[in-house]
């Protein structure tokens, strides 16, 4: 055999021996030795910070177990990926896996007391009392109950590059007449001109509010119209970039091409040392009379988790990190904007320009609602600013949409209904098994082919107990979700009705927009055009490299495989950001050749185009390698008889090579029109379902449904158990019409 | 046949050569851009983005790779100790992954390919049906029976995880590359005292090594880039895999592009290098059950 097998089989054994020290050496908690001996109790500190506050809560620990309230404990920090925080906090807290102490913002704390995932923190003394802003402590509170205390504001302020704009502006339309003075691709302002929550704060300046304080939704009218009219000006006179990311803005600031920019007190850390800058209050709007912008303000807290181990501990190190010793470390180390008055008032943080223009712009903010609805106004929102920022549509008419879509995600949840209905059939279905099974097993000829199966079992089991209890049962578990309605941890059963609100699309028209009428067919069209540009590509680099003859065949194979051994979720984001108006390469690529740029996700048919080619990308090698396979395998001789017929090189692939080869492509094919079918990574990462979720495919609205929705996992499970109805239906349907003689081959 | 018509003939035969060197040039133009573009982003030290076309950093600075190694400035706690640890745990995991699969699927897909049994067709149908249902709710049940497994944040849990659901791919994988082999090879081998295990080990599995080989690397590709699951059952970063770092860099408010790249480089590296070392296995092995089918 060949030497790469031979060091295969030497990587395996390795493997394996590792495996076996790894069973016995870190099976059960896995904590090194020396740490048993410990006699501290643990602490569990769970946070997604980035970098430099990281860096500070460290810091805060460690001051923490050396103080005399923290010597008894000794403290667990994880750093939990922003990505994963929300998911991995409702799985594990139920369980009791989770932390003692997490930091999140307050306007999420309805939301966890609403699944007992935090516990009330308890009485405060009068120190602490007054240590702390009224206001923020009611952000904290609800019903009666304090659940966290408060450690740090998050809030938007002007950042102001110097070198370009002497004077703070006092208006915003002082910065809009800049735009005459600087060069092009320097901007004026630069903000995430698309996003809901930096255009609260023109939103609120003009009067306006996103979710009332009644908890309904407000983004409409005149406020919301004027508030759009602005923001198309800002953008077509470019005095604020389009389709600005948070990562843009810190990028152009950082690079002196922006006089200002909008952003948290977190811009600042990335901020080089060459660049002088300065941060400034939000200016006020002349045409909004003199108003100025109001960000929204997140108060930022440690909350007690229910089922926290060491209770006490936790207290006491929530006590530390929000009180006067832990603000002062985290305003010095990660410049925070602490909550703590006695840390505040020291002279030298009264005295820093950066972090008291920061508090004076969270002064006049507006902390974020608390309602659990808010959560549902984004996505309405920001569809509607995009809608009418990157769409010609009218200003009433994005707006009347967003807001039918606002009451389409929070109309209330089907009725709880009896299961005894379910029971029944489920038993009954019960009964019939048993009843088949007896007469199955009283049947010779049954008990016969039992009996031959025997020795195939021996074969079969651990196979069949591992896939039954980690992919079966989970998947199943999965499945019965979809009979309830709820949020995680508060779920009740509610029959079909899941079922009938996706298949009649929510009351809405069949075939509108993100009804599940017409994303099954955009996934099928998506399924459709990738798997004929996968077999098209694949097929033909295959045929062009099999040619004995061509030189550098083996660099050439390697070289297009690549695309396969490369994480999805990496080069996905890549292609996203080669698809970039403004600085993607495709674009770049375009007005070298003298094109106009095109804003790739503005369109339905060129964000399509831009996830095909990405998904493409991501896909021919596998096509390619196994047509290379297939092609191997076919016998020369056919090749040689054929030419001595004179068959020409398209008669020769037509009648030898692909009626040998189709059989062998076809699981390949069905398997990547599964994989396709299923394809979130590129449509989430590359379109994330723009415009206006019409790109999105089943899987990606499911995942919508289930965790940006107001979590509607019985919603989600409806459209994963209807993806699997669909799939089965579609393979089963294909297999009989391409391969009837395959059916037959083993029934 | 004359002289002339002989040299034209050989002309065309060249420029038809030039013509497939062109075509598959293009296509490798077309495999190479995108993750030079990742390579670009690696190597440029924060800068601010600039329309180009050529995928090449301005002024290449290792500083990102540093960062996430953990050495020099600005990286985290722990350093390029706690980078290697994690490497050694996606070395790990992702290994045991691929032996763990393979061992599960190989006895299985011989079965499926071997004997007529009692169940087999329901059984075929199951492992299909698992490749079809999207995983998005199956999630929290899982963390439930490894919660009462108790392998949660155990680097075991994760493998079991993992090769599992690697399985039924190999399974269909492998019962392929078995049906392609001649029934005589082991009765012959059972004629000569054999028992049938004995025959399935000693004679069956050496002629689909490339077929295990190729099934290992999936499982093991598995393994090596999941980070959904692994962010959410592990929970100290001496048990985190690599992905899970890596997706630390996209924050809240902040996303570290460069160091994301030069992650995903450091990441992508291993698999890479075994792509290459397995790239004729891979051919063979992908496609030898399909002919037979």
């Amino acid at each position: 055999m060949t030497g790469s097998v031979r060091r295969l089989a030497a990587l395996s054994g390795l493997a394996a021996l590792s495996l076996f020290a790894q069973l016995s050496v870190f099976s059960g908690d896995g904590a090194p030795v020396a740490k048993a001996q410990d006699a501290r109790r643990t602490v569990r500190v769970w946070h997604a910070y980035d970098e430099a506050e990281a860096r500070a809560l460290r810091e805060v620990v460690r001051d923490f177990e050396r103080s005399p309230e923290g010597q008894p404990y000794r403290l667990e920090v994880l750093h939990v990926a922003f990505g994963a925080y929300a998911a991995k906090l409702e799985s594990a807290i139920p369980t009791g896996e989770g932390p003692d102490v997490f930091i999140d913002a307050h306007e999420r704390i309805v939301t966890y007391v609403e699944r007992h995932l935090v516990q009330p923190f308890g009485a405060l003394s009068g120190r602490e009392r007054f240590d702390f802003d009224a206001a923020h402590l009611e952000a904290l509170t609800v019903g009666r109950a304090l659940y966290g205390l408060p450690l740090a504001l998050k809030c938007g302020a002007l950042y102001v590059n110097d070198a370009l704009l002497p004077n703070d502006p006092a208006t915003l339309e002082e910065l809009e007449a800049l735009r005459a003075h600087l060069p092009v691709g320097t901007y004026p302002l630069v903000f995430e001109a698309e996003s809901a929550y930096w255009d609260a704060g023109l939103l609120h300046a003009y009067g306006g509010r996103l979710l009332d304080s009644s908890g309904r939704y407000a983004f409409f009218g005149p406020a919301a119209e004027r508030t759009l009219a602005h923001l198309r000006r800002l953008v077509d006179t470019a005095v604020v970039p389009a389709e600005a990311s948070g990562d843009l803005v810190k990028k152009l600031f950082a690079g002196g091409r922006a006089a200002t920019a909008i952003g948290g007190p977190w811009l600042a850390p990335d901020l080089p040392r060459s660049l002088h800058w300065h941060v400034a209050p939000l200016p006020s709007v002349r045409a909004a009379s003199g108003a100025p912008l109001v960000p929204y303000v997140t108060i930022e807290a440690a909350l007690i988790a229910t089922r926290a181990r060491e209770i006490e501990g936790a207290r006491a190190f929530a006590r530390f990190l929000a009180g006067p010793k832990g603000a002062a470390v985290r305003a010095r180390v990660a410049r925070q904007i602490v909550a703590s008055r006695t840390a505040a008032l020291d002279p030298e943080l009264v005295r820093d320009p950066f972090l008291s223009a920061f508090r004076r712009s969270a002064e006049h903010g507006l902390p974020l609602p608390t309602n659990p609805r808010m959560r549902s106004t984004f996505e309405p929102a920001q569809r509607a600013i995009r809608n009418y920022l990157r769409g010609g549509r009218s200003a009433r008419d994005v707006l009347e949409q967003g807001e039918r879509r606002f009451d389409d995600l929070v109309r209330p949840l089907p009725a709880e209904r009896s299961p005894a209905p379910a029971l029944l059939v489920v038993s009954l279905g019960l009964l019939l098994a048993v009843a088949v099974a007896v007469r199955r097993a009283r049947d010779p000829h049954f008990r016969l082919a039992v009996k031959r199966s025997l020795p195939a079992y021996a074969y079969v089991t651990h196979a069949v107990i591992a896939v039954g209890l980690l992919v079966i049962a989970p998947l199943a578990v999965g499945a019965a979700t979809s009979l309830f309605a709820g949020a995680p941890g508060n779920l009740h059963y509610v029959g079909l009705a899941n079922y009938v609100d996706v298949l009649t699309a929510r009351g809405g028209a069949l075939l509108g927009t993100g009804s599940f009428w017409l994303v099954l067919l955009v996934t099928i069209l998506w399924t459709a055009v990738n798997v004929a540009l996968h077999l098209l590509l694949g097929v033909g680099l295959a045929l062009l490299l099999d040619r004995p003859t061509l030189r550098f065949r083996g660099i050439y194979r390697v070289l297009l495989v690549l695309p396969w051994a490369v994480p999805s979720y990496v080069t996905a984001l890549a292609w996203k950001g080669m698809f970039h108006r403004q600085f993607g390469a495709v674009n770049a690529m375009l007005s070298a050749l003298g094109g106009e740029p095109i804003s790739w996700f503005a369109r339905w048919s060129t964000a399509f185009a831009a996830n095909v080619a990405t998904n493409v990308w991501l896909g021919f090698p596998f096509m390619m390698v196994v047509t290379l396979g297939a092609l191997a395998a076919i016998p020369q001789d056919l090749y040689e008889a054929a030419e001595v017929d004179g068959a020409t090189a398209w008669q020769r692939f037509r009648l030898v090579t692909w009626p040998l080869l189709a059989p062998s492509l076809g699981p390949a094919i069905a398997m990547g029109a599964v994989w396709t079918f299923n394809m979130f990574n590129v449509v989430f990462l590359v379109s994330g379902g723009e415009p206006d979720g019409t790109t999105d495919i089943l899987v990606s609205e499911a995942y919508r449904w289930a965790f940006t929705r107001s979590q509607q996992v019985g919603y989600a499970a409806a459209y994963a158990v209807l993806i699997f109805g669909v799939l089965w239906i579609g393979t089963r349907a294909l297999g009989r019409a391409t391969a009837p003689d395959a059916a037959g081959t083993k029934s | 046949m004359s002289a002339p018509s002989s040299q034209r003939a050989h002309g065309r035969a060249l420029l038809a050569e030039l013509g497939v060197h062109l075509l598959v040039l293009l296509a490798v133009v077309f495999a190479l851009y995108p993750v030079l573009w990742v390579v670009a982003l690696a190597l440029s030290p924060g800068d601010a983005p600039e329309p180009r076309v050529l995928p090449f950093a301005s002024h290449p600075s290792l500083e990102h790779f540093a960062a996430v190694l953990g050495v020099g400035a600005g990286s985290e706690a722990g350093g390029g100790w706690l980078f290697g640890r994690q490497l050694l745990n996606s070395v790990l995991v992702s290994a045991s992954t691929a032996i763990v699969a393979v061992a599960l699927a190989t006895p299985a897909a011989y079965a499926l390919a071997r004997f007529d049994f009692v169940g087999a067709k329901e059984g075929e149908r199951a492992l299909l049906a698992t490749q079809m249902f999207p995983g998005v709710a199956a999630s929290i049940p899982l963390y439930l029976i490894l919660d009462a497994l108790g392998l949660l944040d155990t680097r075991t849990g994760l493998v079991l995880v993992y090769a599992t659901t690697a399985v039924p791919f190999a399974i269909f994988q492998l019962r392929g590359a078995f049906a392609a082999i001649p029934k005589d090879l082991e009765e012959a081998a059972m004629v000569d005292g054999a028992t049938r295990f004995g025959a399935f080990l000693r004679v069956v599995l050496p002629v689909v090594r490339p077929a295990l080989a190729v099934t290992a690397l999936f499982a093991f590709m598995t393994a090596w880039n999941e980070f959904v699951l692994a962010a959410t059952f592990l929970s100290r970063e001496e048990t985190f895999t690599l992905p899970v770092v890596l997706q630390r860099y996209v924050g809240e408010y902040d996303a570290r592009w460069g160091r994301f790249a030069a992650g995903a480089i450091l990441v992508s590296l291993p698999v890479m290098g075994l792509f290459y070392a397995l790239q004729r296995n891979l051919v063979r092995g992908l496609s030898a059950g399909g002919v037979k089918g």
